[in-house]
C-alpha cells in the first residue's frame, strides 16, 4: 500500500482566531497621550528663611472665592478679561533707572508692577472652590505669559515661543538644539513665570 | 464531442480567503506595537476640565497617575458621595499619598527618579481642598513635578 500523505490542516478558523486577539487588544489598551498644564509646585517651607519683601504694587492679586466669582485686585472680574488684565500688569514696565523694563511695552504706571522680573502673580483660592474654575483661571495666567514670551521670541528671532519649544522636542529638528535652548531661556529670563500659590483658606 | 464540454456552468470561482488571516495578524501588531496597557479602571466620575495652554505627557513609563472625584454611582453605596481620591485600583486616603510616590518611585530606574511627574486627574466638579491637600502631600515628598491633566478647549467651557 502507498504511504497516505498527511491531511493538510485547516487554516480556515486561522481568521477567526487571529479577530479575536485583535479585539482584545482593541479593549485593553490605549492608544491616546494625555495633556494638560504643567505646573511646578515650590519645595516645602524652611521654617528659618524669611520670606523677601515684595513691594504691594508689585504683586497681582488673583482671588477666587467659595461661589466661584473671580476677585483681582479686589474688584470683581469675567473670567475673559483676566488674560488682557495679567498682561498688562506683567507687562507694565513702570521701573525707573537700573529697574527699568527696555522691551516691556505697557502702560508704565507708577501704581503696577516695576519690571517683568519683579512682578508676581499671586493665586489665592478657598476649599470650596472647584477645580474647573481654578484651571480656567490657571489656564488664562499661563496664556498670558506664553502671549508675552511669544511677542518677544518673535521679535528676537522670528518664531513663536511655542514654536521653538516644539521644536526642542522634535527628533527631526534640523538646527542647532543648543542654540535653540539658549534662545528658549533668554525668553524665559526675560518674562519669568512667577505665580505664587497659597493655600486655601477654609 | 465531450472535448467541448469541459465547462461546468458559469459559476464564479469562491475569492480565496487565504490572505485574510495575514492582514488581521498585520492589524494585530499593529495595535500591539502602537498602543499601551490600559492601568487603572476608573472607580470614580472622571470628567477633566478643558484648558489650551496645554503640553503632551510623552513618556507614559514616567508618569504616576493621582485621580479624584465623586465615586461613581457603582460604589456610591460603599464609598459614599464625597469626591475621594483613587490610587491605582484603589480609594484611597489622602494619607495613602506619601507611601504611593515612594513605591513608585522604588519601582524606577534610579536616573528616572528625577524625571517622574505626577498627572492630577481631578473631576472638574471637585473641591479645591482636596487637590490642595494632594498638593501638600507631594510637595512633602518632593514629587513637584506636577501635570493637571485636561481635555482640549476653551477654558470658558468649565464655568
Amino acid at each position: 500500500m502507498a504511504r497516505r500523505s498527511a491531511p493538510e490542516v485547516n487554516a480556515g478558523s486561522m481568521a477567526d482566531i487571529a479577530f479575536l486577539l485583535l479585539i482584545f487588544f482593541l479593549v485593553t489598551t490605549t492608544i491616546d497621550t494625555d495633556r494638560g498644564i504643567s505646573r511646578k509646585l515650590p519645595p516645602p517651607l524652611d521654617e528659618t528663611v524669611e520670606p523677601p519683601i515684595l513691594k504691594q504694587k508689585n504683586i497681582f492679586v488673583v482671588e477666587l472665592n467659595k461661589n466661584n466669582d473671580l476677585l483681582v485686585e479686589e474688584a470683581p472680574m469675567e473670567l475673559k478679561d483676566l488674560r488682557a488684565a495679567a498682561v498688562a500688569f506683567l507687562d507694565n514696565g513702570g521701573g525707573i533707572g537700573d529697574e527699568a523694563c527696555s522691551y516691556c511695552k505697557g502702560e508704565r504706571s507708577s501704581s503696577s508692577s516695576d519690571n517683568p522680573e519683579k512682578a508676581v502673580i499671586s493665586l489665592r483660592n478657598n476649599r470650596e472652590t472647584s477645580y474647573g474654575t481654578y484651571i480656567a483661571v490657571q489656564n488664562e495666567l499661563v496664556a498670558a505669559y506664553n502671549e508675552l514670551r511669544d511677542r518677544e521670541s518673535e521679535r528676537l528671532y522670528g518664531k513663536s515661543f511655542v514654536q521653538m519649544e516644539a521644536e526642542l522636542k522634535d527628533v527631526n529638528y534640523s538646527g542647532s538644539k543648543d542654540r535653540l535652548k539658549d534662545q528658549i531661556k533668554q525668553i524665559q529670563l526675560m518674562y519669568p513665570e512667577k505665580l505664587s500659590e497659597a493655600e486655601p483658606k477654609k | 464531442m465531450s472535448k467541448f464540454k469541459k465547462k461546468k456552468g458559469g459559476e464564479l470561482p469562491a475569492i480565496s480567503t487565504a490572505s485574510l488571516p495575514d492582514i488581521v495578524f498585520m492589524l494585530l501588531f499593529f495595535f500591539m506595537v502602537a498602543t499601551v496597557m490600559r492601568e487603572n479602571n476608573l472607580k470614580i466620575e472622571n470628567r477633566l476640565p478643558q484648558a489650551d495652554q496645554t503640553e503632551k505627557l510623552d513618556k507614559k513609563n514616567l508618569v504616576m497617575y493621582i485621580y479624584a472625584g465623586k465615586p461613581s454611582s457603582r460604589y456610591a453605596a460603599s464609598a459614599g458621595t464625597q469626591a475621594r481620591i483613587q490610587l491605582n485600583d484603589k480609594f484611597a486616603e489622602v494619607s495613602d499619598i506619601k507611601p504611593f510616590i515612594l513605591a513608585e518611585r522604588a519601582a524606577k530606574r534610579e536616573e528616572e527618579v528625577p524625571f517622574l511627574i505626577t498627572a492630577l486627574k481631578v473631576d472638574s466638579d471637585t473641591n479645591m481642598g482636596l487637590v490642595g491637600d494632594i498638593k501638600k502631600e507631594l510637595r512633602e515628598v518632593q514629587a513637584l513635578k506636577i501635570n493637571y491633566t485636561t481635555r482640549q478647549g476653551e477654558a470658558t467651557g468649565n464655568l
